[in-house]
């Protein structure tokens, strides 16, 4: 009887196993025997560049084009950080909307929860299965150029979304993204046009170290620093992007610094976790109190705060990718050239009650008007 | 010199050794850079809760401290390690906030099912995760690694799916209570208490912890001599389950919210290195449950001391590594043995000069 109840524990756990492993795998389409040849009968006429490898093969029209005429999905393979934050979770689910099935697109999406080697693998899986288009999220910006290589060689044009590689530019057919050092200069701008000429004594609540996020809104941000001598950053550490990190590193900072008044937050999980410290400190923050709260992301429950007077600004990095994405996907399927660079525009939003001619000042209805 | 004698034989000795070792950096820091000596250590009452780094590393330790009670049982028990308690934790704290706010809601302010209901779902849920390790090593002989293997990949997948790949915040003020405060003293620091207070006592109490003991020493010698072995050391997998449960719980009422990518992240390693710095061998056999928890806060401590220090976040994994090196090293057989040379030289000296 025991022995029967363990089996049926062990039973249970395998199928759970196996259901969270079909989280990625099972959605990596199944090729089918019809487009199989046709992308191995592709691939060896490519020896040109990315650009025009796998879709507009004018040459073997009826082959490779039918996929579109014949109202075939065009099969996209994205390869997500994971779902470290709300922005993140946002960014994903724009994915899936823009390329769904009615699109007429075959997403095969896989979160790959911070890990380099699994994301690196599941580039692989996706040359494997011979997709036509590769969206990469890069988890960290080293270590792609064999991967992106073997990419290459398959002809399935690579597309870098949201963050950026280290890499030779023509192993890749485009990237996309947010510009990061603009934004860490946005909220300069901002708090500098905000303090009027005030001294600042800021602490920094970092990203995951090395992330080109953290990299990119740190120098930004320090090039407004520079040009401001009575502003001073105290210290910076990392939070690791998450609240957790974000309300460890602040209680810490409330320890060793007691002359501060502005807090930036590398991203709004880890405003969340600095403002519960703050709480608990008994510390004011906000537009009524002593410390000025600077965050990135803007996303929804972010924005709330904003609306709030918590968050007195708060810098966006659009997670809407997705049709800067698809765009870029629609014109090489159209066999056009396209910018080895897209920009994602981005905007900053400010407390009720604040003018800036940096950013958009904060009501419901711009809340509501958000798409995440 | 016998009073000193008689201390650093004691088996704490060397755990605690270590740890005010990584005090005293602060104290020299401190004295450096020219303020009080002993600001780590000054405890106050802020805004009506206790406020000091020492109190920081209590509260911010207490998921390591609590897993390392069930981690100790287990490498004690099965010579292994269960590397599956991050995960677990995770699984735990996600099954909670799915159940507490609806599936598929990311964001609620009141209660979907009682919160009892939820947080003992997520503690049966991790015991669970531990009958299953605690099966595949106690009685289809799987190598301990190996076995939690399966968990490690797959009780965080399981969470994510649980919370539909989203974090899903529960803001409601009890559900935040256990990771807040209560009264003046941090909720965790109470929980981590009675944990420990409740292993201690059960462990001297009962004659499990010398069961647990005698089946790591010599399975099939305990097995003849009457003991189930493979039971006890199921056992010991349930418990380290358990308490695996109670960190992810304690883990995701300090946010208010089941991040299941982060969660837990790394967390088996900690409470493994916890173990190890508490004066245990990994290899089974012989345990020392204070030495674990003391091994615990060691850990906390350095992490607090490096923020203490603004040591730069990029460094700052190598400052860790380094002081991990000097504790391990300080305890280690060969460094012991020199100096037990070195007194009985100067003991065999002091004899001749006599």
């Amino acid at each position: 009887m025991k022995k029967k109840i363990a089996l049926l524990l062990i039973a249970a756990m395998t199928i759970s196993t196996l259901a969270a492993c079909g989280n990625s795998a099972a959605e990596a389409p199944a090729s089918t025997t019809e487009e199989a040849p046709a992308a191995e009968e592709a691939a060896p006429e490519e020896e040109a560049p990315a650009e025009e490898a796998a879709p507009a093969e004018e040459a073997s029209t009826e082959e490779a084009a039918a996929p579109a005429a014949d109202g075939e999905l065009i099969r996209v393979g994205f390869a997500q950080v994971g779902h470290e934050s709300d922005w993140r979770a946002a960014n994903t689910k724009n994915y899936q909307d823009t390329f769904s099935e009615a699109n007429g697109y075959e997403l095969s999406f896989v979160d790959c929860d911070n890990d380099h080697a699994v994301q690196i693998e599941t580039v692989r899986g996706f040359i494997e299965q011979e997709l036509d288009y590769i969206c990469i999220a890069p988890i960290q910006s080293a270590g792609w150029d064999t991967v992106l290589q073997e990419a290459q060689d398959a002809g399935i044009p690579v597309l870098i979304v949201d963050r950026a590689v280290d890499a030779d530019p023509s192993l890749y057919t485009t990237a996309l993204g947010c510009d990061m050092i603009a934004e860490g200069e946005a909220a300069g701008n901002w708090l500098a046009e905000y303090l009027n000429g005030e001294d600042a004594n800021i602490l920094v609540i970092e990203g995951s170290v090395g992330a080109s996020a953290t990299l990119g809104r740190t120098e930004g941000f320090n090039n407004i620093v520079a040009q401001n001598s009575n502003w001073t950053v105290l210290d910076s550490q990392s939070g690791d992007f998450t609240q957790a990190g974000g309300q460890e590193v602040m209680e810490s900072f409330i320890k060793s610094y007691s002359d501060f008044n502005v807090v930036v937050c590398q991203n709004d999980n880890e405003a969340y976790g600095a403002m519960d410290a703050m709480d608990a400190a008994g510390i004011t923050y906000g537009v009524d109190g002593d410390v000025t709260i600077i965050s990135f992301d803007a996303t929804h429950d972010g924005l709330q705060y904003t609306l709030d007077g918590k968050i007195t600004c708060n810098v966006e990095c659009n997670p809407l990718q997705a049709g800067f994405a698809e765009g870029v996907i629609q014109k090489l399927e159209a066999g056009e050239a396209v910018d080895a660079w897209t920009l994602v525009e981005d905007e900053a939003f400010v407390a009720p009650g604040i003018e800036s001619q940096y950013a958009v000042t904060m009501s419901q209805e711009v809340l509501d008007g958000r798409a995440y | 010199m016998n009073k000193l004698k008689k201390i650093t034989k004691m088996k704490l000795f060397l755990p605690i050794f270590s740890m005010i070792l990584v005090m005293m950096i602060n104290v020299i820091y401190d004295i450096a850079s020219g303020n009080a000596p002993l600001s780590f250590f000054s405890i106050s009452i802020n805004n009506g809760i206790l406020y000091g780094r020492l109190i920081d590393v209590l509260n911010r330790g207490s998921e390591v401290a609590i897993l390392a009670i069930g981690m100790t049982l287990v490498v004690s028990a099965s010579a292994g390690t269960d590397i599956s308690v991050g995960s677990v934790m995770s699984l735990s704290g996600g099954l909670c906030c799915m159940l507490l706010a609806g599936y598929g809601v990311t964001n609620v302010s009141e209660y979907n099912v009682p919160l009892w209901v939820g947080m003992l779902a997520g503690i049966a849920i991790a015991c669970v995760c531990g009958l299953f390790n605690g099966f595949l090593v106690a009685y289809m002989n799987i190598q301990p690694m190996v076995a939690t293997l399966i968990l490690w990949s797959a009780g965080r997948a399981i969470g994510l799916l649980l919370c539909n790949s989203n974090i899903v915040y529960v803001r409601v003020p009890s559900f935040q209570f256990f990771g807040g405060y209560c009264g003046i003293i941090p909720t965790p620091i109470l929980i981590a208490a009675a944990c420990v207070a409740i292993a201690a006592i059960v462990l001297r109490l009962t004659a499990l912890g010398t069961y647990i003991q005698s089946v790591g020493i010599n399975k099939k010698a305990s097995r003849i001599s009457g003991f189930n072995s493979a039971k006890i050391i199921l056992l010991c997998y349930v418990i380290c389950g358990l308490c695996a449960g109670i960190a992810g719980l304690v883990a995701t009422c300090r946010i208010y919210s089941a991040d299941t990518n982060n969660i837990g992240l790394n967390m088996e390693l900690d409470a493994i290195l916890a173990v190890a710095l508490g004066g245990n061998s990994l290899g089974g056999g012989k345990f020392n449950l204070a030495g674990s928890i003391i091994g615990a806060y060691t850990i906390q401590a350095i992490t607090t001391t490096l923020y203490a220090l603004g040591v730069s976040s990029a460094q700052a994994p190598v400052f860790k590594a380094i002081v991990v090196i000097l504790i391990v090293v300080i305890q280690s057989g060969p460094v012991k043995d020199y100096f037990k040379k070195l007194s009985a030289k100067k003991a065999a000296k002091e004899a001749v000069q006599a």
